[in-house]
């Protein structure tokens, strides 16, 4: 075994050797290790290389603060999840590991170039270096920055696994199972309440897994009394016990994101489960019970490897009996890391000296290390290290009386712990919009009052101490139950804890080191390779605010949200600038608390599932013809029907004149339908619509235009009158649901007195349009009881009966310029319907066309469609609909934008029709439109085409556009850019077939 | 994720649920008598407080009726919902209400 492998003691379970590989090598470690802990135990400190300086970097943390241990994970492409932290990797039996940003190995790093040129990459580099000349940007500097200043690649595979999300309801969330966490969940689930109890490690206890040897809680070891305790919530039926889950956001109304790693640990998983599961947590109330992350020191070369947090270094050896090294120099402000020396002499780490800045230390722990023997420098900071690719060296040095230091004396060392206090775990807190309160003492932010129903307990809430720490545990899982509505239940108990009292301490901000500033680097954040220089120079290029100096240095914006670094930051912050820390403040925390897989978000919206589809009852015939299709909304809908060997536009050419020629058949199922019925449908119709309504006798059909109050097109289409109550409505197929929801806004809001009732039909009828000289022999073999001859049923009208036998409501109404009809029928019978048409439709030489033919014959018409020729600000009037609105009524919704001065200015945008010059050219639809191609860049802009398409009919390309003041350019030139050349266009009336409509009422 | 009341049929999650912009601006009976500087008033100005806000909510994938609820900008703590037609309520002492009601627990 590795000499850094204690022989006894930890949570690893040695019965279960397992190996691993990291960086190609081979290594051992056990069931209960991290792999940061297994290569900790195999003497392996570097890890990976720095994100800006490429400086070699090594584990520093125990948990999920870690910022330089980042590592992909994954034996291929298909299961690789980068950046993972080597601190909460579980390790299993053949995981594959790699170290990242270092090319092209580990030891040697070509990027390591940018240590020795950072002169040259101060604070806001990004915003200075790189600006000029522009494309640059594009094709140099950002794609090398990119590949030089990098986390870990991003797999190239799609992911293998599967995720799954679930909902969950209880009366108290407990997030973090350490002492205040179990001690809340065991007062919450006696009074029988709902509780979950989740912690991110793969067992609960948190500190008390690494606790000393001589702790004790109610006469049991702290190991016992969590098993104990464990036990005891697993008990209760009512209690959901979470481990590997970390709540890593936390939303209005007590809704939590929890992340659970359901199989990440597991060599051979379980095909049945997922990878991870993401729970959506609704709680009564929460308990937070998420502990303290230790605070570095930024003190100069604090990054080399064998740095590393004094509490973590203590967490290997306890708990995972991992010796971190040899021989150690410890420097704090906090009495922790006597704990720690303590714990590691134990271990057998030799310990050079405590340097402790403060001017004294008399507490338990100082007592107790000087009882052991170790040398304790009160008044001392760290000024330095020494070493490459491992520590080899720290400098201590006096701080002087005003406050900067001494020259120091060198002491040899493997391992330098740093302890600069604690900051409580707030993240949570803070999410819930709950205030920060600035605590002294601590030097860190403490949580106050939060609008969500919460409590924090134990170190996140500022407790120390072990039984402070159950005390207010027990007491916030009292108080969330109660809260939550349980009383009773609740015995009495008594805690008596054995320990010895933490003084406490803390330090934020920069160690005083006496070194000539420009040759050091003292890191404050460490993923983001900021230092205090950047900090300092942020301040003195007049970045004041903590959110400003935050993005000009990066401070704090890596993957690790500054969970080591915000505190020293504010600290830097608060003494360059002379304000207190909370004068000056703390950037806002947010979601997640630490980094989630987008395929936890994701869960089975996948592929097939990714959307809803919807088809039509007719689907299925058109794909059985080889349709190509295209998404409108969430509609599938045939796009077109190529034969053997055509392509779109051979396709559409022969469609479009097929229908000109004979008839042509097509599923407009999916236009949207609302039934409008009641006593007052007809007044309803009168203030939503533009149009007049009144006079429109049953059987007959008009065709709307709606606006919404701003006065700008909404949506369109035909209206059937079915009875004097019942109409018929038509609306887009993208409109349907935004158009019902202003019908029932207006409804209900505004006109509650109305008896009308608004009835979604989009999915009951199938639409079948008939569109073609030859729609009306097509039909009349179908129909008995409705007589279709222009005499009796002319252009827009619409009559019940029967086709087939099926009952039907059939409209004669064109989209086409065409004689057309439009055969509503029960959606079950669409299909077989569909398939008579077709029958007798195919005597005629009759073509299924699908919405490109529509599109391009309803252009040939100048028949808009909303959306595309209309943008969210086009009048009526712009699009040529002024002879719609229907001119004595007193009032519709839009009426009195319409009447702006504004709304009738003759510059506004027109719908006018194009035709290119050179007779061939299909413009681009989007392509903007200037009168004087000749005027220098930027041009102005007068208009922009809209609808744009190949004529087959016609024999040469036809556009719609909106040109300001178009209709008085009638017969102007016009000219639209494009890239290499500049096309010359004519301003057309916007009808280019059948311009008196003949064709219609045939 | 907000937990909405429905005054109809109780509390749900804001996914049933579709916001519809601030409440008790009521449609002029007769727009027309209105000048210009009034009606863009009517149409575009609103008064966005940091704090208490009346505004509208439908529970489209519910019962689809629109209601009215008072909210907190600030803490998204909904004090009050209640059915569209009724008189705006005082907001202050709606959540002072509720709040004073909280402390007596
Ligand atoms: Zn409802």
């Amino acid at each position: 075994m590795s000499r850094f492998r204690l022989p006894k003691g930890g949570r690893i379970d040695r019965a279960r050797p397992i190996s691993f590989r990291f960086d190609g090598k081979s290594y051992g470690g056990f069931v209960g290790d991290t792999l940061a802990s297994a290569l900790i135990a195999n003497g392996v400190h570097l890890v990976g290389r720095s994100f800006k300086y490429h400086r070699p970097r090594g584990i520093m943390t125990a948990g999920a603060d870690e910022m330089n241990a980042l590592v992909g994970v994954g034996a291929d492409q298909t299961r690789y999840t980068p950046n993972m932290r080597a601190t909460l990797v579980e390790l299993y039996h053949g995981l594959v590991a790699e170290s990242q940003n270092r090319w092209p190995s580990l030891g040697f790093d070509v990027g390591a170039v940018n240590d020795f040129l950072s002169p040259f990459f101060p604070a806001g580099f990004y915003y200075k270096t790189f600006m000029w000349p522009k494309p640059a940007w594009k094709q140099l500097y950002e794609p090398v920055i990119r590949a030089a200043a990098g986390l870990g690649k991003a797999p190239t595979a799609s992911d293998a696994d599967r995720y799954m999300q679930c909902y969950a309801h209880c009366d108290v969330l407990v997030v973090g199972a350490g002492p205040a966490g179990l001690a809340a969940a065991l007062a919450a689930a006696e009074t029988g309440a709902r509780v979950i109890l989740c912690d991110e490690q793969r067992e609960f206890g948190g500190s008390l897994l690494a606790s000393d040897t001589d702790t004790a809680i109610d006469g049991l070891s702290a190991i016992e009394w969590v098993a104990k305790a464990v036990e005891a919530l697993a008990r209760h039926e009512n209690v959901t016990l979470l481990t590997r889950t970390t709540a890593f956001g936390y939303y209005p109304h007590n809704f939590l994101g929890l992340i659970e790693r359901v199989t990440d640990h597991v060599a051979q998983p379980d095909p049945a489960l997922p990878r991870e599961r993401l729970w959506q947590v609704r709680a009564k109330e929460v308990v937070l019970a998420t502990g303290a992350l230790e605070r570095p020191l930024v003190f100069p070369e604090n990054d080399r490897p064998g740095v590393m947090l004094a509490d973590a270094a203590r967490t290997y050896a306890a708990r995972y009996a991992a010796r971190p090294g040899t021989r150690a120099v410890i420097a704090t402000a906090h009495d922790e890391a006597y704990r720690a020396a303590l714990t590691l002499k134990q271990a057998g780490v030799q310990i050079a000296a405590i340097a402790d800045m403060r001017p004294q230390a008399e507490g338990e722990w100082p007592a107790a290390a000087r009882a052991a023997g170790i040398e304790v420098m009160t008044g001392t900071a760290i000024t330095g290290t020494r070493g490459r690719m491992r520590v080899s060296g720290a400098t201590l040095a006096r701080i002087k009386g005003d406050g900067t230091a001494e020259k120091g004396e060198q002491f040899a060392c493997d391992l330098v712990l740093m302890s600069g206090g604690f900051t409580p775990s707030v993240h949570l807190f803070s999410q819930s919009k709950g205030k920060l309160i600035y605590d002294e003492g601590l030097k860190a932010f403490v949580p106050g009052a939060s609008p969500e129903r919460n409590r924090s307990a134990g170190a996140c809430a500022g407790e120390t101490g072990l039984h402070a720490t159950l005390e207010s545990g027990y007491a916030a899982g009292e108080g969330a139950v109660r809260a939550a509505g349980f009383g009773g239940g609740l015995s009495g108990r008594s805690l008596t804890v054995t320990e010895k009292i933490s003084a406490g301490g803390g330090f934020a901000g920069a160690v005083p080191h006496g070194r000539n500033p420009s040759f050091v680097k003292a890191f404050v954040d460490f993923q983001n390779d900021s230092t205090s220089k950047d900090i300092k120079l942020a301040t003195r290029e007049g970045f004041l605010s903590v959110e400003h100096v935050k993005r000009y240095t990066t401070t704090g914006m890596a993957t690790d949200q500054g969970k080591t670094s915000n505190m020293n930051m504010l600290g830097i912050l608060s003494d360059t600038l002379g304000k207190p820390i909370p004068e000056i403040g703390i950037t806002t925390f947010r979601p997640p608390y630490t980094p989630v897989t987008f395929g936890a978000f994701a869960g089975m919206s996948r592929g097939e599932l990714f959307d809803p589809a919807r088809r039509t009852a007719i689907h299925d015939w058109a794909a059985e013809q080889g349709a190509a299709f295209e998404d409108v909304s969430l509609w599938k809908r045939a796009h077109y029907f190529p034969q053997a060997g055509e392509d779109m536009h051979a396709a559409v050419n022969r469609e479009c004149k097929a229908v000109r020629e004979s008839v042509g058949v097509f599923d407009a199922s999916t236009l949207g339908k609302i039934e409008v019925v009641g006593p007052d449908a007809a007044e309803f119709m009168n203030r939503m619509y533009i149009n007049a309504w009144t006079k429109l006798e049953p059987g007959r059909c008009r065709y709307g235009v709606m606006c919404r109050e701003d006065g700008f097109v909404m949506d369109d289409g035909v209206v059937g009158r079915i009875a004097a109550d019942r109409f018929h409505v038509t609306t887009t197929t993208g409109g349907a649901p935004a158009v019902l929801n202003m019908m029932e806004d207006y409804l209900q809001t505004e006109w509650p007195d109305l008896n009308v009732w608004l009835t979604s039909t989009t999915e009951q009828w199938a639409v079948i349009a008939v569109q073609g000289p030859n729609a009306r022999k097509v039909l009349e073999p179908l129909v008995g009881d409705i007589d279709l001859s222009a005499a009796a049923m002319p252009h827009m009208s619409v009559r019940e009966g029967h086709i087939c036998g099926v009952q039907t409501r059939l409209f004669r109404v064109s989209f086409t310029g065409e004689l057309g009809f439009e055969v509503n029928v029960p959606a079950d019978y669409g299909r077989a319907v569909w398939e008579a048409i077709w029958a007798s439709a195919r005597r005629f030489d009759a073509v299924a066309y699908g919405t490109e033919t529509m599109h391009v014959l309803r252009a040939e018409k100048g028949f808009i469609i909303v959306g595309q020729e209309t943008d969210g600000t086009a009048t009526p009037d712009d699009v040529g609909l002024t002879w719609a609105i229907g001119k004595l009524k007193k009032d519709f919704v839009g009426k009195r934008s319409l009447a702006r001065a504004q709304m009738s200015n003759p510059q506004r945008k027109q719908l006018v029709g194009l035709l290119s010059l050179d007779n061939r050219s299909v413009l681009e639809e989007g392509a903007q439109i200037v009168a004087n191609p000749n005027e220098p860049v930027p041009m102005a802009m007068i208009g922009h085409v809209t609808s744009s398409y190949w004529s087959s009919v016609l024999g040469h390309p036809i556009a719609l556009a909106m040109v300001k003041g178009g209709r008085v350019r009638l017969g102007d030139t016009l000219h639209v850019p494009m890239p290499g050349k500049t096309l010359q266009v004519k301003v057309v009336e916007p009808v280019f077939f059948d311009k008196e409509g003949a064709r219609l009422n045939d | 994720m907000l937990l909405i009341a429905c005054p109809y049929c109780g509390e749900r999650p804001e996914t049933e649920f579709r916001y519809a912009g601030e409440a008790h601006i009521a449609r002029p009976h007769d727009p027309s008598a209105l000048n210009d500087d009034e009606w863009v008033d009517f149409l575009y100005q609103r008064a966005n407080p940091k704090g208490l806000h009346v505004e509208r909510w439908r529970h489209i994938h519910g019962c689809a009726r629109f209601f009215n609820a008072v909210r907190d900008t600030v803490s998204d703590r909904i004090f009050k919902t209640y059915e569209a037609g009724e008189p705006r309520p005082d907001v202050n002492a709606v959540a002072a209400d509720v709040l004073a009601k909280e402390s007596e627990r």
